[in-house]
């Protein structure tokens, strides 16, 4: 398997729990790249501080134009959609709500998946709404592998549901399972 | 050759194809969101391909609109980001108020939500007789929206929050007339705006301003244009005029960026740098 380069997060309702269970339990040693897409209100512009303080890496929100970080969690910005360019750089971009959601997880998943390909992993966790299916599937289609929370450990089941009903995944697990299979997917048996 | 390859050769021959054929130029754009919008267009198209796109195209003359607009997206909000509105009104238009005349350039203005919520701030700080707005966009058919002003109702909620929220003296309604479906922005408003079309990538200075806007315009240029376009900015701004990006834009990456000045970070409003000294600051 390809030694993965980055890990793509998704989630909408009970995700910033679900985030903060997962960032904290990650192993420091991690050099791949995360980029995280959270549905929230504009007002939710404290998520980095309070994601900060449980992660074990360092938590930043992605700026246009900057380079992806090895080893940083990058968390797409209230208000724009969030992109990869194949420079390892990021885009914003304005353009219209994808599935009632800007940022989109399905955008920032097909833009990771086309740059990263089969060194990608796709994490849908929980959320209520379909947003991020399309962009798993395209992710499993460049061959990149597919983790979502079972929808029956999850706070809210659409999204991981629709997850596994358009794309399938690679890994259907609980939540305090994830963090590990990450750890284990991204260091081997270092 | 794998999908994401053949997909940006594809992408390459369309961009060289509407250069050639209609001279509009998207050869800097940033590419991963220009590609996402001819994605968009292919599907709306029901084009199986890029090439297939490309060749309606090239062969079909009312495609170009079309395509024009697929590819320019003219989203917009009134008083989008209100802090920054608020930050216009208490910060920068006190500035403002010592011109006998004001000159206001709004480049990427799209269906012109900006420009009616500019005129608003600037009616009620009581500017507006003394000010002249140039609404431009590289699209004419997003300009002869914005020139009538006229939005979907359900959006009116969103906006008169934000208009309270940046500091809105009366009431949104007091501007416009709703009806069921529609919201018309009162035409009044527009009496000192020019629209016109012009194009960032390829276009020259026109007027001498003391306030340009360019919000969420920027986002979508590659490093090279974007900083076309700033040093267009700069050669268009009186001394230590001012200039308001969109809230999340970074310039770092522009070696022009040094001309200007922070004016308010946060709010992305910056200031042209008359002296060296002044940069140093
Ligand atoms: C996302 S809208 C921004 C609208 C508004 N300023 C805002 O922030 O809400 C981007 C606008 O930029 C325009 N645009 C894109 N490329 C341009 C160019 N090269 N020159 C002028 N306008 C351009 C598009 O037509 C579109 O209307």
């Amino acid at each position: 398997m390809t030694t993965p380069a980055a890990i793509a997060i998704g989630c909408s309702a009970g995700g910033v729990d679900a985030l903060m269970t997962l960032l904290g339990a990650l192993d420091a040693r991690l050099r791949q790249s995360v980029l995280v897409c959270c549905h929230r209100s504009d007002a939710m512009d404290i998520l980095g501080d309070v994601l900060g303080r449980m992660s074990v890496l360092p938590v930043i929100e992605a700026v246009e134009r900057q380079p992806v970080q090895a080893g940083v969690v990058h968390l797409a910005p209230s208000g724009y959609h969030l992109l990869v360019e194949s420079d390892l750089h990021f885009a914003l971009s304005a353009d219209p709500r994808v599935n009632y959601s800007r940022p989109s997880i399905d955008v920032l998943f097909c833009s990771a998946a086309e740059v990263w390909r089969q060194a990608l992993i796709g994490v849908i966790l929980t959320g209520a709404n379909a947003d991020g299916a399309a962009g798993l599937q395209r992710i499993r289609e460049l061959g990149g592998v597919a983790i979502v929370q079972s929808p029956t450990d999850a706070e809210a089941t659409a999204m991981p549901q629709a997850a596994l009903d358009m794309a399938g995944a690679d890994y259907c697990l609980p939540l305090p399972d994830i963090a590990p299979l990450l750890n284990r997917l991204c260091l081997g048996s270092l | 050759m794998d999908a994401p390859e053949l997909d940006s050769i594809e992408m390459e021959l369309f961009v060289q194809a509407l250069q050639k054929r209609h001279g509009h130029d998207f050869t800097q754009y940033a590419p991963a969101s220009l590609k996402r919008r001819v994605h968009l267009l292919v599907d709306q198209l029901e084009c199986k391909t890029i090439t297939g796109l490309t060749e309606r195209m090239l062969h079909e003359p009312a495609m170009l609109p079309r395509v024009l607009e697929g590819l320019t997206v003219p989203m917009s909000d009134m008083f989008r980001d209100p802090a920054m509105f608020l930050a216009l009104r208490e910060q920068v238009f006190p500035l403002l108020a010592s011109y006998p005349q004001i000159n206001i350039w709004q480049a990427g203005c799209a269906h012109g939500q900006e420009v009616y919520s500019l005129a608003i701030l600037l009616e009620e700080a009581g500017l507006y007789e003394r000010t002249q707005i140039f609404a431009t966009d590289l699209s004419d058919r997003a300009l002869q929206r914005a020139s009538e002003g006229i939005y979907p109702a359900q959006e009116a909620q969103q906006w008169s929050r934000n208009y309270q929220a940046a500091g809105g003296r009366r009431s949104l309604a007091d501007y416009c007339s709703a009806g069921y479906k529609l919201l018309k922005l009162n035409q009044r408003l527009r009496r000192n705006v020019t629209f016109a079309v012009h194009n960032l990538a390829t276009d020259g200075v026109f007027c001498e301003a003391h306030l340009i806007l360019c919000r969420n315009v920027l986002i979508y240029f590659s490093n090279t244009l974007q900083n076309r376009a700033l040093s267009l900015f700069r050669d268009s701004l009186v001394r230590a005029g001012f200039l308001c990006l969109g809230v999340r834009e970074n310039i770092d990456r522009s070696p022009i960026a040094q001309a200007f000045v922070p004016f308010s970070e946060p709010q992305r409003i910056y200031r042209l740098a008359s002296h060296l000294d002044d940069i140093a600051e």
